[in-house]
Parts: C-alpha cells; sequence; structure tokens
C-alpha cells in the first residue's frame, strides 16, 4: 500500500477501515541466499537496499527482541556529516544525501529535519581546527559554513557567550544536518524491505553461528536452524557476544551512553547545538522536549543504564553553554549499549570465516550512519567488494595500521 | 558505583578512571617469535565479557593505586576488589 494524502483521504472517508500491517510477520524458511542477524537500523537499512538496490530478495533478518527496539529507538536523532578523515566524511556525506531522500524513497514519514548542526568553538585553536575540518568536508561534497560570535548572537541569543571559563568565539555550521524521527527509520526500512519480499522475523534469537572447514553455513536460532550462503552480522552493542558464536574477538569494547529529555517546552532551541569544551550536545524535538546526551560513562556494560556522575556531567556541560535550560525538569534518562572499537570508527568488512560478513563498531554515531552503512554493506554482500565510500572501514586495519581516529586518541575505547 | 577500595574503604566510582579488561596485565613477551601478532591481540582484541569481568580501575583522586575490580557488566555489581599489583605478584608479573 502506497501512503499518500490522498490515501489519508480516502481512508478517513471510509472510516479507516483500509488500513494493512505495515509488514507481514513470517515463518522462517529452511534456507536463505543471505541472512542478517540482527533488525536494528543498519539491518533492515541494508536489507531494504540488498532488494531494491542490488536485486536480492531471498533475505531473512533476525531479530532477538522486536524490531527498532535497540539503539536505533534509544539514540538522538541527529543527523549530520561534518567529520574529517578521508575515511569517513565522503562516507557520511553520502549518508546525509540518503537522508535527504530517504522519505520518498522508502515512502514514509520519519520526519527528517535539516534544521542545523552547529558545533560552537571556545578558543582560537579550536576555530582553526574546526574551518580545517570544514575544508575537509568541502572536499567530500558536503556544506559547512562558520559563524563568528556575533553572528551567532544574533541567530541564538541564548547562549552564554561571555562564560568566564569557555566563552564562545564562534562556531561551526552544517545547515543540512538536523534530526529525524528515529523509530520511523526502522519502520519505514523494515516496510519498504518487507514489501519486497524480505522475511523479518522477530522474537528469533540467534544462538549459534555453523562454521564448516572455515566456511558459514548458517545459524542456530530459537526457532530452529536457518541455513544461508551468506551471514551478515549487524548487531552494534551486541557484536562481541554474537562473533563469539563464531569463535572471533573483536577490536570492540561494548559501552553505556546515556540520553536525556526534558518535559515539553514551548520552541526555543531551533537547531542541533554542540558543546565544544565538554561534551553535551542537544536539540529540541517536535514535541518540545529538549533532547540532549554527552559522554559514554567509560567502563564496559551491556546494562542499558548509566550513573549519576555522568548525569552530573552532562548536565553541568549544557548548564556551560545555555543556562537558560536549567530550569527545565528531566522528563527521562535511558542508557544504550555502543560499540566502541580501537579508533572511534566503524567496521562494515568481510571476516576470515567465508560467507560470514561483520558491521559494527558504530561508537555512538552509528543513527546518523543508517542509510549509508545499509547501502555500503548491502554492497559488500551483494558484490564482495566494498563500496567505494567504505573502502577503509576494515577489520584489519590495527594490523596494517591503517585507523581511522578522528580524534586522535589511540586504541583506548572509552576516550573516542 | 562503589568501589570497596582494600586500603581506603569504600569510594565512589568517580574518583577512578577506566582502563580496561584486567588481562592488560598480561603483557606479552617481546622477544618471542610472534610477539607482533600477540602485541596486536594484546593491543587491540578484546573479550568483551557479558557478565563478571575483571578490570584495572585507577584511583586517580585517591590514592593513585591500580586496582583489579570484579564487575559484572550487565548488572554493574562489583563482587571483588583487590590491589592490581598483588594480582600482578600472584601471577608472577612483578617482584
Amino acid at each position: 500500500m502506497r501512503y499518500s494524502a490522498l490515501r489519508i483521504l480516502k481512508e478517513g472517508l471510509t472510516g479507516n477501515k483500509g488500513w494493512k500491517p505495515v509488514w507481514r510477520e513470517p515463518d522462517p524458511k529452511p534456507e536463505y541466499d543471505i541472512i542478517i542477524i540482527g533488525g536494528g537500523g543498519h539491518g533492515l537499512a541494508t536489507a531494504y537496499y540488498l532488494a531494491k538496490t542490488y536485486g536480492i530478495k531471498n533475505i531473512a533478518v533476525l531479530e532477538k527482541g522486536w524490531i527498532g527496539g535497540g539503539n536505533v529507538g534509544r539514540n538522538t536523532t541527529i543527523i549530520r556529516s561534518n567529520y574529517m578523515l578521508p575515511g569517513n566524511e565522503p562516507f557520511y556525506e553520502l549518508s546525509l544525501k540518503l537522508w535527504e531522500g530517504l522519505e520518498q524513497d522508502f515512502n514514509y514519514n520519519a520526519m527528517i529535519s535539516q534544521r542545523s548542526i552547529l558545533n560552537l568553538v571556545h578558543s582560537d585553536n579550536q576555530r582553526d581546527a574546526f574551518i580545517r575540518r570544514a575544508n575537509a568536508m568541502f572536499l567530500a561534497g558536503a556544506d559547512a559554513e562558520y559563524a563568528t560570535a556575533d553572528q551567532l548572537r544574533a541567530e541564538l541569543p541564548f547562549l552564554d557567550y561571555d562564560n568566564a571559563r569557555f566563552p564562545i568565539k564562534g562556531g561551526l555550521f552544517q545547515r543540512r544536518g538536523g534530526t529525524v524521527r528515529h523509530d520511523a527509520v526502522a519502520w519505514g526500512f523494515a516496510r519498504g524491505a518487507d514489501s519486497m519480499g524480505v522475511d523479518i522475523i522477530q522474537n528469533c534469537e540467534v544462538t549459534g553461528i555453523d562454521v564448516e572447514n572455515g566456511t558459514c553455513r548458517g545459524v542456530q536460532t530459537s526457532r530452529g536452524p536457518i541455513r544461508a550462503r551468506k551471514v551478515a552480522m549487524c548487531v552494534a552493542g551486541s557484536s562481541g557476544r554474537v562473533a563469539a558464536m563464531a569463535g572471533m574477538r573483536l577490536p570492540i569494547e561494548s559501552h553505556v551512553l546515556q540520553a536525556f529529555v526534558t518535559e515539553g517546552l514551548k520552541p526555543v532551541i531551533p537547531g542541533v547545538i554542540t558543546f565544544g569544551a565538554g561534551h553535551f550536545y542537544v536539540s529540541q524535538s517536535d514535541k518540545g522536549g529538549l533532547v540532549f546526551g554527552g559522554d559514554i560513562d567509560g567502563y564496559n556494560s551491556y546494562a542499558q543504564r548509566g550513573n549519576l556522575p555522568v548525569v552530573e556531567d552532562v548536565a553541568e556541560g549544557g548548564m556551560a553553554i545555555m543556562p537558560m535550560i536549567g530550569r527545565a525538569r528531566l522528563l527521562r534518562s535511558w542508557g544504550g549499549v555502543m560499540d566502541m572499537s580501537m579508533d572511534g570508527s566503524p567496521f562494515i568488512d568481510r571476516t576470515d570465516i567465508k560467507g560470514l560478513y561483520f558491521n559494527g563498531g558504530w561508537c555512538y554515531g552509528g543513527f546518523k550512519a543508517t542509510p549509508a552503512s545499509g547501502l555500503c554493506y548491502a554492497h559488500l554482500l551483494a558484490k564482495d567488494t566494498p563500496h567505494e565510500v567504505a573502502t577503509e572501514m576494515r577489520l584489519d586495519r590495527f594490523i596494517s595500521g591503517h585507523m581511522i581516529d578522528e580524534k586522535g586518541q589511540g586504541n583506548q575505547p572509552n576516550l573516542h | 558505583m562503589i568501589i570497596n577500595h582494600p586500603l581506603l574503604g569504600p569510594r565512589d566510582a568517580a574518583e577512578f578512571i577506566y582502563l580496561g579488561d584486567a588481562t592488560l596485565i598480561d603483557r606479552p613477551d617481546w622477544q618471542a617469535e610472534d610477539a607482533a601478532e600477540q602485541f596486536y591481540a594484546y593491543g587491540y582484541l578484546r573479550d568483551n565479557v557479558a557478565g563478571p569481568m575483571q578490570e584495572l580501575w585507577y584511583h586517580e583522586q585517591g590514592d593513585r593505586s591500580w586496582l583489579v575490580v570484579t564487575r559484572d557488566t550487565l548488572t554493574h555489581e562489583i563482587t571483588s576488589v583487590e590491589l592490581a599489583r598483588d594480582v600482578a605478584r600472584s601471577r608472577g608479573r612483578s617482584a
């Protein structure tokens, strides 16, 4: 069923009796061409692009819980492509371009809102670094715009420009950045994939990966064994646990990242704003809540909840740049489990086991990458060669010395 | 989280810096034939335990001791805290 204004009008006049479930609930078949482990944003996007762009439709997406119940439903919904390194920036710019056409492409309202992202600058050195980053963004075809403090004062009068410790000297805008209704991304990709014949199988936990003589033949699940020519892991947050079923150790640690929402307020914050001296980022949802977050807690965790010292740290970051939010009351907070990789960048690659593929290590930047991650993973699965914007996202890059370390922190995952 | 320091008693985890898996105590032999592979695994690959895990915490805002904390990564429950020095000695890593 195609969604349109006409359809809404027609259904409205006929008692809304024509709406159907958005995807089927099929039982698993004994064998598929490709099994995708993980029905999150990236897994569903991979299935969607495999079917749509590469014409492979005999696919199952296996999800242990319900689709969209993991990190695609637990993030701060920001999209942007303001990276610097050549291994990253073209990939994220492709992702932003895919976001721009996504709603028309999969005929689903994901409430994509290019309301801009602003990274604040607090020192001369930081200004130079951000302008360098802007130039790197231009090289990949992205947009960037430097604004002085005077320009910002006119646009965002509520920021604490004269903060004694971290005065705001300016900021780097990416006007095409913004926010998305995150759940709708999972639903839109799921609906699109399902309509092309992909089996989305929920409540189906993978309990084993069948490897015979160095070749992956399929998986064991809570709903029985399923064979496949190719098996694609796509379970960021649980990558270590799933890869261990195939005897793999990964350059990844699982960490918890918290996020927060305040009570609904009248419109006060027009775009996404990030603090340049601490770690704090905020936007205002269409319902009015301020959605914000900061650093990961810093210790390994699969608990999907964090601790109070980081709550305090995030709140301090917010108060340092916009004291006006001090009276807003916190409504909810939650935690998500992040694949923190050894250089802060992700992996989309084959493994040493034939027929077994890996997508993960997204740190806390996976949401914005969803469409490009799906497209590039689909490309790899269909053609067995990496997509041209994902050639550096290799699992073996730490042996060969080709790290993609945006922050230059080295192999300490909790610092990325 | 409260870490029950063996010398100082219960301390807020916010006083500590987290390094990671306590297997980092077991630094490979740099003269081994396969030292390059061993150091790759030591530096970059992790078991990423889901469950009770031994890990290294540094008491930066305290007595600057290194601790081996056994903590469940699924629940954050801490079951044992030892001085890393004692753990390293028991493994023959330090005099």
